[in-house]
């Protein structure tokens, strides 16, 4: 739109002229500056969002003709597959559980660090070291921890308590999960809210304490309504990716023992490529999708009451 | 007297122990957070019967430190490290050239219909990796590019963000600078290339880096593409091994290690341009 105007005020005032003669120069130029950029973005991620819509549609397997069939795959979905909403339920414990015990304890180490008189960078590395290597490297090594008869069991038995191997136990197999999830990715909000920690200007809190505020209110009343919108970022940020979640679920349990582990992104996987139903996997794809996009939505609502943006 | 002079040092004191007992703590916590990374290092160095054995021992009997070698020629890793390099390397390459001059586009070059064309590229920055799986594979496969080097780098080589991220940086630079090059007749390429490249290194690098280390660590992807094993990057090398009669696990162990390492040396050494970036994300959370 305003590009439109420009051009009309550049024909309008001699002044601009040799502006107006760069226009359709500027544009060829454009055109070419943006042409590898378009052509990827088209073919790679235009054409697989209209064709995976357009596959969530028809029953393609693979090999043989696939044929449109409707709402079928999505009916199918929501009442005839007996898995479909074991991995629902999964996929939504997965990242309730999760993500609040990621942004409360990327809240307290952040807060913890803040509070350091030195040091606070080497703690923040420290935090932050899983979050720059492989996932699946994380979730091979956690694997071994938690084998039946390893480190964690060795230290469950030492200290007589009474909890069975996780990864073989139908109920606690999803906490190995989330442990191994929130050890790799706790760093990042980490880092996160502490740098915004740092931005809190300090006379605010000097003012506060001058006025008698514990520490405790001087953070509940102070640094965390100051940091909400960063705090909101970061929940909104971690939401989106744990309803993917996928690499330590593949390494770890194969969405098992039975289906306890198996989430939405393991089926769309098991669905799409051990079993080539390509069709039926774009179905769960789209039912991810469209959770994200609500849980994203119910955020932003949600953010009206404690998010505090100052201007 | 004595207790008025004695009762600011005191309180200094205790200061000083609260202090210390803090930083303490943490480095605690910290150390408890690393185990993995020592657990993974200390069964590299084992026998893979001592891996096994229980109950569990924290340091192996004997060090067998050629484990890494050992892993590096018996298993392929050498072979898996180069795969990564490649694939994670040509990404970063072509990321960083296309989001170069698309990003200029968009900051500096007028054309119908821009901002629209902004917005949109913004926008496919929600849509979830995991659910363009199926369609790229099926792209990869009509293109006869399944268990190919191209097959797997040229479908993630186009993200948006990278064109977006450049042109918030290069609206930051004076536009004078450019202005003067143009009178003296130099072409736009000449300009990008000469005069805004090397003034952005701060925001090219930190797109290498980001690109490089989610490529590096991408699994799912490679996972589905390279079908053959001699073609694997290293996380799906590390679980071809997974379920191998008589797994070693000492081996896969060093495997691992050697997959962290890139990752682990770049995190601390370039922990001001990381901590810089993320502070930048949290400044703009609030806008």
């Amino acid at each position: 739109m305003t590009l439109i105007e420009d051009t009309a005020v550049a024909t309008s005032a001699p002044v601009t002229r040799p502006r107006r003669r760069s226009g359709p120069r500027e544009g060829r130029t454009a055109f070419f500056f943006l042409l590898p950029s378009l052509l990827g973005v088209i073919l790679f991620l235009v054409l697989p969002i209209i064709a995976s819509l357009v596959l969530s549609f028809t029953n393609w397997k693979l090999l043989g003709k696939p044929a449109f069939v409707g709402f079928q795959n999505y009916v199918r979905l929501f009442t005839a597959d007996p898995q479909f909403w074991t991995v629902l339920r999964n996929t939504l414990f997965f990242t309730a559980e999760y993500l609040v015990l990621n942004i409360i304890i990327s809240v307290g180490l952040a807060t913890w660090i803040a509070s350091l008189k030195r040091g606070q960078r080497w703690f923040r590395v420290v935090f932050f070291l899983p979050t720059f290597t492989p996932g699946i490297a994380v979730a091979i090594v956690w694997m071994l921890i938690f084998a039946p008869g390893g480190f964690f069991d060795f230290i469950m038995k030492s200290l007589s308590l009474g909890v069975p191997n996780l990864l073989t136990d139908q109920t606690l197999a999803m906490q190995a999960v989330i442990i191994v999830s929130l050890w790799a990715n706790v760093g990042y909000n980490t880092v996160l809210f502490n740098a915004a920690l740092d931005m809190v200007p300090p006379s605010y809190l000097e003012a506060a304490k001058i006025d008698g505020a514990s520490a405790w209110d001087r953070f509940w009343k102070i640094r965390l309504p100051l940091i909400s919108p960063t705090l909101f970022f970061g929940t909104v940020m971690t939401a989106i990716t744990s309803l993917q979640v996928f690499d330590q679920i593949y390494v770890m349990t194969r969405g098992g023992p039975g289906n306890a582990t198996a989430t939405l992104g393991y089926a769309i996987y098991q669905r799409g490529f051990q079993n080539f139903q390509m069709g039926y996997a774009s179905s769960i794809a789209w039912v991810m999708f469209a959770l994200i996009m609500a849980l994203t939505a119910l955020q932003f609502w949600l953010q009206r009451k404690w998010v505090h943006y100052d201007n | 007297m004595t207790t008025k002079a004695r009762s600011p040092r005191l309180r200094a004191r205790t200061a000083l122990a609260l202090d210390i007992l803090n930083h303490g703590a943490l480095i605690l916590v910290a150390l408890l957070f690393l185990f993995p990374f020592f657990w993974m290092v200390s069964n590299a160095v084992r026998s893979n019967a001592e891996v096994l054995a229980i109950p569990v021992r924290i340091l192996p009997n004997e060090f067998q430190w050629d484990n890494f070698t050992k892993a590096w020629s018996q298993l392929p890793f050498g072979r898996f490290f180069l795969n990564s390099m490649i694939v994670a390397g040509s990404v970063t390459v072509i990321t960083v050239v296309v989001s170069c001059l698309a990003g200029y586009a968009f900051a500096r070059l007028k054309f119908p219909g821009r901002d629209t064309l902004l917005l949109g590229y913004v926008g496919t920055l929600m849509v979830p990796s995991i659910m363009l799986i199926i369609p790229l594979f099926l792209i990869v496969n009509g293109l006869g590019m399944v268990n190919t080097f191209q097959g797997v780098i040229l479908p993630v080589a186009f993200g948006t963000f990278g064109a977006f991220l450049l042109r918030q940086f290069f609206l930051s630079i004076p536009n004078s600078l450019e202005e003067a090059a143009l009178i003296d007749g130099a072409s736009r390429l000449r300009i990008l290339i000469s005069i805004i490249v090397p003034l952005s290194m701060p925001a090219i690098g930190l797109l290498s880096l980001f690109t490089f280390i989610a490529q590096w660590n991408n699994f799912l992807w490679p996972l589905i593409v390279m079908t053959g094993q001699e073609n694997a990057t290293l996380p799906v090398g590390l679980t071809h091994f997974q379920t191998q009669q008589g797994t070693q696990w000492n081996y896969i162990m060093a495997g691992a290690a050697l997959s962290m390492l890139p990752g682990i040396v770049l995190a601390i050494l370039l922990q001001k341009l990381i901590y810089n970036s993320i502070a930048l994300n949290a400044g703009m959370g609030g806008r």
